[in-house]
């Protein structure tokens, strides 16, 4: 299980843009004080900015892309929600067990829009990532979201998911209490949801326990996010029998948003800002909300059976195999 | 000399399984005459460990004599990541294949249990430790709407030590989403779906169509969960309580309907078929 903690701040592919970015803003300043026009050269530096990003992004290695979804900086759930919802309210509690403080939930606007939120949560601090048990749910966190899907259906309200987590919970408590069956029962439930599901995979897209409030309509992801069956460092431990063969296996599993579009695992990659979303929440937080709001207004032109029915369909189709 | 040779062998040879008409019990360490086991319906007759049986002999140990009719045969596997790795995927499918005489580890196929007729799958944990690719999802998916058409109950019997399948990467991963989409629908037609969790039903597959039974049965003494036991140990450093994930440790949870041991199976399955569907095998 990785936390993503140990990753450094500033990776060190990214160094020639954040030079740029420095430069821009030494510009910036130097113009403010001194009074001089630097537009000329600042679309310069901008436009090289743009051809050193896209030249360092399109080399990004599959594992580059795994360190920079486990940043620490990356917005969370909560980040994105209070920067894309109004009104937001929190709902917490299973009802049954407790409220589970890796997978979070509530209702609030997205512009005029009431929507159901539900997300995987990582803590920042190390106090805070110990409380969210670093975005790994417990079966009540799963039964919590299901009971705000039943909410959002009886609301007729949209679900948006957040995904951000390295798995589900691999503890003994978790398996006492039923965490394959919480997951499961979830799957069948959004499989059958009469409401528009949008899910958004925004940092770590870790296996069945991100699937367990992955399924929609349309899914989503943003460019430096991944999404993968297994942790390439439990793929690499399995297949190379050593964890030190991770970047291997996160090339082979095929886990990049590219890839994955490829596939048709995904329907939509979002570009993050220039330097990435672990620089940028604001700009992040205004491209996951348009492109939630562009996916909503045309899912809820669609009467019900027939949402219902194409997303069955949508999962139905994903496959490759060969028939005789 | 030669003749030496050949009679000291079989003497020398150590391991699990020994050579010929005789076969050591995991569970105890009892060695078996080979066709008493098969008489048993490979229980063992000391400590009533149940080994772990092929597809054919699932069929074979559970339906009526001639009745089994295969469906989808004709589906195989496919590279679609062209996994590359230590053992790439093309060489792990073909050594399989050899093994199990199966092109995957699933079939299914419709069948008749004393007289009821019942739509089966039955995952063969041997065949890449029983995981899940795009063809164990599309046969299940075919398999649920076969049912739904012929007005037959499900039963699926699954022994996956592997889950989601690695080498078809997210594809795997959303077979669990295409399987429980298979089930969703099925759950307006009012039909049967029997789910039995056999040694061992782990993670992506417990995660998905395995766990979603009407009614949940276990044989006795499986192993059942989401992580697999080393995985848990390693995260939390610490030893696991005894019976951990057994069959009998998920009934005390709740977390089952019925432990029911091999010679008691196919009985099980006919009681819960009638009750649930009517008083006689009409089809």
């Amino acid at each position: 299980m990785n936390s993503g903690k140990e990753s450094v701040p500033a990776l060190d592919f990214e160094q020639p843009l954040l030079d740029i970015e420095r430069k821009i803003r030494e510009l910036q300043e130097f113009s403010r004080k001194e009074g001089f026009d630097v537009t000329g050269e600042l679309e310069a530096l901008d436009r090289r900015a743009r051809d050193v990003q896209r030249d360092i992004y399109s080399r990004l290695t599959p594992w580059q892309r795994v360190a920079l979804a486990r940043h620490p900086n990356r917005p969370y759930t909560l980040d994105l929600v209070g920067a894309m919802a109004e009104g937001f309210v929190e709902l917490r509690g299973d009802r049954q067990f407790r409220d589970d403080p890796a997978l979070i939930g509530g209702v609030g606007f997205i512009g005029k829009r009431r929507v159901v939120f539900l997300g995987h949560q990582k803590g920042r601090s190390t106090r805070e990532s110990i409380k969210r048990n670093f975005g790994c749910p417990h079966p009540e966190g799963y039964r919590k979201a299901a009971r705000l899907m039943r909410l959002a259906d009886k609301f007729r309200l949209p679900l948006v998911c957040l995904i951000d987590t390295p798995g589900a919970y691999p503890g003994v408590e978790a398996e006492e209490r039923g965490q394959a069956h919480a997951i499961a029962e979830n799957l069948r439930l959004m499989l059958g949801l009469k409401v528009p599901i949008v899910v958004v995979v925004i940092g770590e897209g870790g296996s069945g326990g991100a699937l367990g409030i992955g399924v929609g309509d349309r899914i989503i992801i943003l460019e430096n996010a991944y999404y993968s069956v297994i942790s390439p460092e439990g793929c690499a431990a399995i297949l190379w029998k050593t964890k030190d063969k991770a970047p291997e296996a996160a090339r082979a599993l095929k886990l990049t948003p590219n890839e994955l579009l490829e596939l048709k695992i995904v329907d939509e990659v979002i570009p993050e800002p220039l330097t990435g979303a672990h620089r940028n929440w604001e700009k992040t937080a205004e491209l996951v909300k348009e492109a939630v709001t562009a996916s909503l207004d045309r899912l809820e032109k669609l009467p019900t059976r027939i949402l219902v029915y194409r997303r069955q369909e949508k999962y139905r189709k994903i496959g490759i195999y060969g028939e005789k | 000399m030669s003749l030496l040779k050949k009679k000291r062998k079989p003497t020398i040879k150590k391991g699990p399984i020994t050579a010929g008409l005789w076969e050591k019990c995991p569970g105890c360490g009892e060695i078996i005459f080979k066709k008493t086991l098969q008489r048993s319906l490979k229980v063992c007759p000391r400590c009533r460990y149940h080994f772990t049986l092929t597809a054919v002999e699932r069929i074979n140990m559970l339906v009526d004599k001639g009745s089994f009719r295969p469906l989808d045969q004709g589906l195989y596997p496919l590279d679609p990541l062209q996994f590359v790795g230590p053992s790439p995927y093309r060489e792990k499918l073909v050594q399989n294949r050899k093994k199990t005489g199966l092109p995957d580890a699933v079939v299914s196929g419709k069948a008749k249990i004393e007289g009821w007729g019942v739509v089966l799958v039955i995952t063969d944990s041997r065949f890449l430790m029983g995981s899940m690719g795009s063809v164990m999802g599309e046969k299940i998916f075919r398999a649920f709407e076969t049912a739904a058409a012929e007005r037959l109950p499900v039963t699926i019997v699954s022994g996956s030590g592997g889950g989601a399948r690695m080498y078809e990467g997210c594809l795997s991963l959303m077979q669990m989403a295409k399987t429980s989409a298979a089930i969703a629908r099925f759950e307006r037609e009012g039909l049967l779906y029997v789910s039995v969790l056999t040694n061992p039903t782990m993670a992506g597959v417990l995660a998905s169509f395995a766990a979603l039974g009407d009614v949940l049965v276990a044989e006795p003494g499986a192993l059942i969960g989401f992580t697999g036991p080393r995985v848990i140990r390693e995260t939390i450093k610490q030893e696991l309580p005894e019976g951990f994930q057994t069959s009998e440790f998920l009934l005390e949870h709740g977390l089952l309907d019925m432990v029911v041991s091999r010679d008691a199976l196919r009985r099980t399955l006919v009681d819960l078929i009638r009750v649930f569907s009517g008083p006689s095998p009409g089809r």
